[in-house]
């Protein structure tokens, strides 16, 4: 453990190595993780504030029935951009963004393995935002299939879907290039000592989604490069008139999207474990169990695709075939929960910030987890696939699972990152407003899925009026508390008391070994883990 | 430095050397498709099926319902029959009605389908008006025939199928007037914008 | 005129309507609805057992949790332990939750097996979805050969708030889905455009409908009453304003409705050369608009620019005739505009000449339904159904 650094006025990053470029070239040119890191991440939380705002038009026109602010053709175009963005625009680069910053940091690399792949596979992003966006401005405005842009409906849309296809073209191959570097990195960058079985799991989760990102974005290219040719070429895949099948598009946008909840997922169960042992002074329960428990979930993943499909027509062996399999995702993810639990159990625990949203993690995300299950005994899923459970069920895991351990993991590095410690009022304050507005927009949403309200309808019969309201004030409230975000981060990166190399008093790994905030170049010469 | 751009040079080339051989092999997929549709028998909606056992089952019935669709097609297309009872094992021929209330030639193409779709592949057609296009002249009426085995295999809980066809026009098919209305379509395009 | 008949229709059952009304507004706020067929109603069985059993694993894990929240916090001085593995309770908690879903699978077993088995219906209907309403035929058993389209009667004016909204707000349709109690009533689902998917919730029956193809499920429902439910796929701009609503009646009920139909089937084939005058045309047609067009081109003929353009002082509605009558038959290709062949003769005659005498427009045409069937088989007004895609030129 070395001695802290020196002062940093703001920002982070550049300290003695005066040799590169300044000013908007050196982030343009960035070949360190770190930088590149912090650009993912700010990329993310711009298109995050961009989603969000998105979701407060979705919720303002639901808050009361009637149709009051939008076309109905523009509602559907704002939860179809909302799902896009915040799926590939905002939580997959804020995990790869956390992979920049962490992954050499833990296991004692100086760099990612490919430091210019790297500077490429996010410059991609920026360009694949705007094709995004951009498609608002469309003639026909930005297409509104829904973010799985189910065939025919998507073959039906104008201009605009073309260019989100191409957008999703460029994300894909910009996260393949990102996995390529993170599991190149993983496997022959670790220093020397540290085995496969003594990464941080962090590391493992991340080891795992890579593997499953390179497995399924292609597929995903491979469904809306069907679509583009159905829409300009000629061809039929989705068209019964030619042979084709609408429900081919399903099945293969689905051998994507249930890999990809798991993408999105897998990750923060790494950060969750990081934090979670720390604030507990105590090693986490069942390393190795929890290990083999996100490898399981990642090879289920890819053989229970149909359940988004159940109502599609199956025949009975298929349906039985993918219920069963989906309901055996409970046990790995069961597993999971149970070892953070035991690793809180009989610790010595405080709850600063990261603490309180690994916690709130584990309660809201646990209760996902038996919507998802409920989800998947088929009879039931044939009442609320498509309603507004399901829309809770996945905000659960998504917005509660992925987000707040986002949240957890920025609070614990931040420190890391800045070398300033955040203000613990306002983290506090971000998290006790998350949560609540979380649940207050969340929750009533089973209800209303249960009394039967199809989800993406601009409009309701009237019984579902005061639940769609409160959801409403919820959002409403939710969006605002996420400026407490903002300003706590932009505080800490301003300015704020020092932060020792440690940071948290239980915190182990070889990134705590490193001054805080992590110099420009770190471990150029490897540590030795014992 | 010089040999760095002798090698960057080197690289540049096999580098394209590849695109155009990636670009070339997208169409010489199309040909690849075609032999493996061939080879492994996908595709074969609009094949005559091959019947082996032509064992009658005079003990078991099926009620066969007959349906009619058509997609963005200006014709009149329904069966004769509703429904029919047949023996499992026994060849049934039965007949379709169409009508094109266009006065152009036209062409459709139609695509079966089966409900409950696990019925569809016991139901071997011998003979039917969707193995290929069917082009209508002006106005004309004409009435197609299926002829069809239901096997004798059939799960024992199915007693009802549904035989549905839905004709798609064959893109193009009214070529002779495409011209005459592209213009108007523009200048429809103009007026409503 | 389609309108008037579904609602003397309703006035036939007043009695029930009133009672289901009250119970729509009671029922389903916080639970499934109440259910109407066996299959149904072990749906909703298996989700309270599911509830039961996750609330019970809710309160173990979190309690343990919480209590470890509260009792081991450094502040009241605890100590951590430093153990980290326990193979003995590892394998407890992976095999316990899997003996846990195996007592979940089964009853889901039996009752997929069930609802999968379309066999011996009494009727089969086959609902159609298009964009954006719901056509019904009766393919088989009694009724067969009923047909008609199904399309949301909720008044503009109470989707744009200009009118207090009714107790049925988007869940009622002009001509419902009517079937006998206690009778197997096969659905079999397609589309014409894109995916669609009918529901009912209290029926527990939700099959996408998917153009090209046929899928089948079936219900039997044990009480008579009018049940209402959804489109449950997106199926583009009026997803939401396609409710589905089903009236099962006694056996006598369905066979007088059965007889109306026939008649009314019968009557409704308009005489095609009957001459209608331009005020009679006007007022069929202002029903026509109302429940086809005015979604998208409002009720005012203003639209929604630029993605539906308006009507009113449109070169399409003041310009030849020929043309206008081709867009509303064919559509046009690349827009939201879809055909509307599916109408009758009538139908298109009216709401054409409503549309070119409505509002500013006064062109003065009158359109005979015996002139759109000289437009329906005539070559000039054929446009390519499927040209070749030219971009989006606005």
């Amino acid at each position: 453990m070395s001695s802290i650094s020196h002062d940093h006025a703001h920002g982070h990053g550049h300290d003695d190595h005066g040799h590169h470029p300044t000013g908007l070239m050196r982030w343009i040119t960035t070949t360190n993780h770190k930088d590149i890191g912090t650009m993912y991440l700010i990329f993310a939380f711009t298109m995050f504030i961009v989603g969000g705002l998105l979701a407060w038009g979705i919720r303002a026109e639901l808050m009361y029935p009637g149709m009051q602010l939008w076309d109905p053709e523009r509602f559907n175009s704002f939860t179809t951009m909302h799902g896009l963005i915040m799926v590939f625009g905002a939580i997959m680069p804020a995990f790869v963004g956390f992979a920049n910053w962490q992954i050499p940091l833990m296991i004692g690399a100086s760099d990612m393995a490919f430091a210019r792949m790297n500077n490429w596979s996010f410059w991609l992003l920026p360009v694949a935002a705007i094709l995004l966006v951009t498609s608002f401005f469309l003639p026909g405005g930005a297409p509104a299939a829904g973010w799985t842009l189910y065939a025919p409906l998507s073959v039906q849309q104008g201009m605009s879907m073309d260019f989100t296809i191409f957008a999703i073209h460029i994300m894909g191959a910009s996260s393949i290039m990102g996995s390529i570097n993170i599991i190149v990195t993983i496997l022959n960058m670790r220093a020397p000592g540290m085995t496969l079985m003594k990464m941080p799991l962090f590391v493992w989760t991340w080891l795992i989604t890579a593997y499953l990102l390179i497995a399924v974005m292609p597929v995903l290219a491979g469904a809306v490069t069907m679509i583009l040719t159905d829409r300009h070429f000629g061809t039929s895949f989705f068209n019964a008139a030619g042979g084709g099948d609408p429900v081919l598009y399903q099945h293969v946008f689905c051998f994507f999207g249930h890999p990809e909840v798991y993408i999105m997922i897998l990750p923060a169960f790494g950060i969750i474990s990081q934090i979670i042992p720390t604030f507990a002074r105590k090693p986490l329960f069942g390393y190795a169990s929890m290990v083999y428990a996100t490898a399981s979930i990642a090879i289920l993943s890819f053989i229970v695709w149909a359940h988004h499909m159940f109502v599609v027509g199956m025949p009975a062996a298929g349906l039985l075939f993918f219920m069963y399999a989906t309901m055996l995702i409970a046990v790995p993810t069961g597993v999971k929960v149970f070892n953070w639990v035991a690793t809180m159990w009989r610790g010595s625990m405080t709850f600063e910030t990261p603490m309180l949203f690994a916690v709130g993690f584990i309660f809201v995300f646990t209760m996902g987890g038996f919507t998802g299950l409920i989800c998947a005994i088929m009879p039931i899923d044939i009442q609320i696939q498509d309603t507004y459970y399901v829309v809770a069920h996945f905000h659960y895991v998504l917005v509660a699972g992925s987000l707040f351990a986002l949240f957890a993991g920025t609070y614990y590095w931040l420190p890391k990152w800045t070398g300033h410690m955040y203000s613990e009022t306002l983290g506090k304050l971000h998290f006790w407003a998350s949560i609540i507005f979380f649940n207050i927009t969340f929750f009533p949403m089973h209800f209303l899925g249960l009394a039967g309200m199809p989800r993406r309808i601009p409009d309701y019969a009237t019984q579902f009026a005061d639940f769609n309201f409160i959801a409403s004030i919820g959002a409403f409230g939710f969006g605002l508390s996420q400026l407490i975000f903002l300003i706590a981060v932009v505080k800490c990166a301003k300015g704020g008391p020092k932060a020792t190399a440690q940071v948290w008093e239980g915190a182990d790994g070889l990134e705590w070994t490193v001054p805080s905030p992590a110099p420009y170049h770190t471990f150029e010469e490897p540590p030795h883990v014992k | 430095m010089n040999e760095a751009q002798v090698a960057n040079r080197k690289l540049m080339r096999k580098l394209f050397v590849i695109a155009v051989c990636m670009f070339g092999f997208a169409y010489a997929l199309v040909p690849f498709y075609e032999v493996i549709c061939k080879l492994t028998g996908s595709n074969n909606l609009l094949k005559a099926d091959v019947v082996q056992n032509t064992q009658v089952d005079k003990s078991r019935t099926v009620i066969i319902e007959f349906d009619a669709n058509t997609h963005k097609l200006a014709w009149n297309f329904k069966p004769t029959q509703n429904s029919l009872t047949v023996h499992l094992g026994e060849i049934v021929q039965v007949t379709y009605e169409v009508r094109n209330t266009k006065d152009v030639p036209v062409s459709g193409q139609a695509i079966p389908s089966y409900g409950p779709a696990l019925a569809g592949k016991y139901f071997r057609k011998l003979d039917c008006f969707c193995f290929t296009k069917q082009t209508l002249a002006a106005n004309e009426r004409k009435q197609m025939p299926v002829v069809f085995v239901v096997d004798p295999s059939l799960p024992k809980d199915v007693n009802v199928i549904t035989l549905s066809y839905t004709f798609f026009e064959v893109a193009g098919s009214q070529a002779t007037n495409q011209a005459e209305p592209a213009v108007k379509e523009g200048e429809l395009r103009g007026g409503s914008s | 005129m389609r309108l008037r008949e579904g609602q003397s229709w309703a006035a036939g059952m007043t009695l029930m309507g009133a009672t289901q009304l009250a119970y729509a507004e009671v029922d389903g706020r916080y639970n499934l609805q109440t259910p109407a067929t066996g299959i149904a109603q072990q749906m909703y069985d298996m989700h309270t057992l599911m509830l039961w059993i996750c609330l019970i694993i809710f309160v173990l894990v979190f309690g343990v949790m919480f209590y470890s929240v509260f009792a081991h916090r450094k502040s009241r001085g605890a100590v951590a332990a430093q153990f980290h593995e326990s193979t003995t309770v590892e394998i407890l908690w992976t095999i316990i939750p899997v003996f846990i879903l195996l007592g979940m699978a089964w009853p889901a077993t039996k009752t997929i097996l069930e609802l999968k088995d379309t066999s011996n219906p009494d009727i089969t209907i086959k609902a159609t979805g298009y964009q954006w309403k719901w056509g019904y035929d009766y393919l088989k058993g009694q009724g067969e050969g009923v047909h008609f389209v199904s399309a949301l009667s909720t008044p503009r004016e109470q989707i744009e708030g200009k009118a207090p909204k009714g107790p049925n707000y988007l869940l009622e349709v002009d001509k419902p889905l009517v079937v006998p109690v206690g009778k197997k009533i096969r659905i079999l689902t397609t589309a014409n455009d894109v995916i669609h998917a009918w529901w009912v919730p209290a029926f527990g029956v939700k099959q996408d409908a998917i153009p090209g193809f046929i899928h089948d499920t079936w219900f039997r429902a044990d009480k008579e009453g009018v049940y209402r439910g959804n489109c449950a796929e997106l199926c583009g701009r009026d997803h939401g304003f396609m409710p589905i609503e089903v009236h099962v009646v006694s056996a006598e009920a369905y066979a007088a409705w059965v007889d109306e139909q026939k008649k009314l089937m019968a009557a409704a084939a308009d005489d095609p050369n009957k001459v209608w005058t331009m005020e009679e045309l006007k007022a069929r047609g202002e029903q026509v608009y109302s429940a086809n067009c005015a979604a998208c081109h409002q009720a005012n003929g203003k639209g929604l620019p630029p993605a539906f353009p308006a009507l009113d002082g449109s070169k399409i509605a003041n310009g030849p005739v020929g043309d206008h009558l081709n867009i509303v038959l064919n559509g046009k290709t690349g827009t939201s505009m879809a055909s509307f062949k599916q109408l009758s003769d009538t139908e298109i005659a009216a709401v054409i000449t409503y549309e070119r005498n409505a509002w500013g427009n006064a062109t003065g045409t009158v359109v005979q339904p015996a002139d759109v069937r000289t437009v329906r088989s005539n070559k000039t007004a054929a446009l390519p159904a499927q040209p070749v895609k030219s971009g989006h030129a606005g």
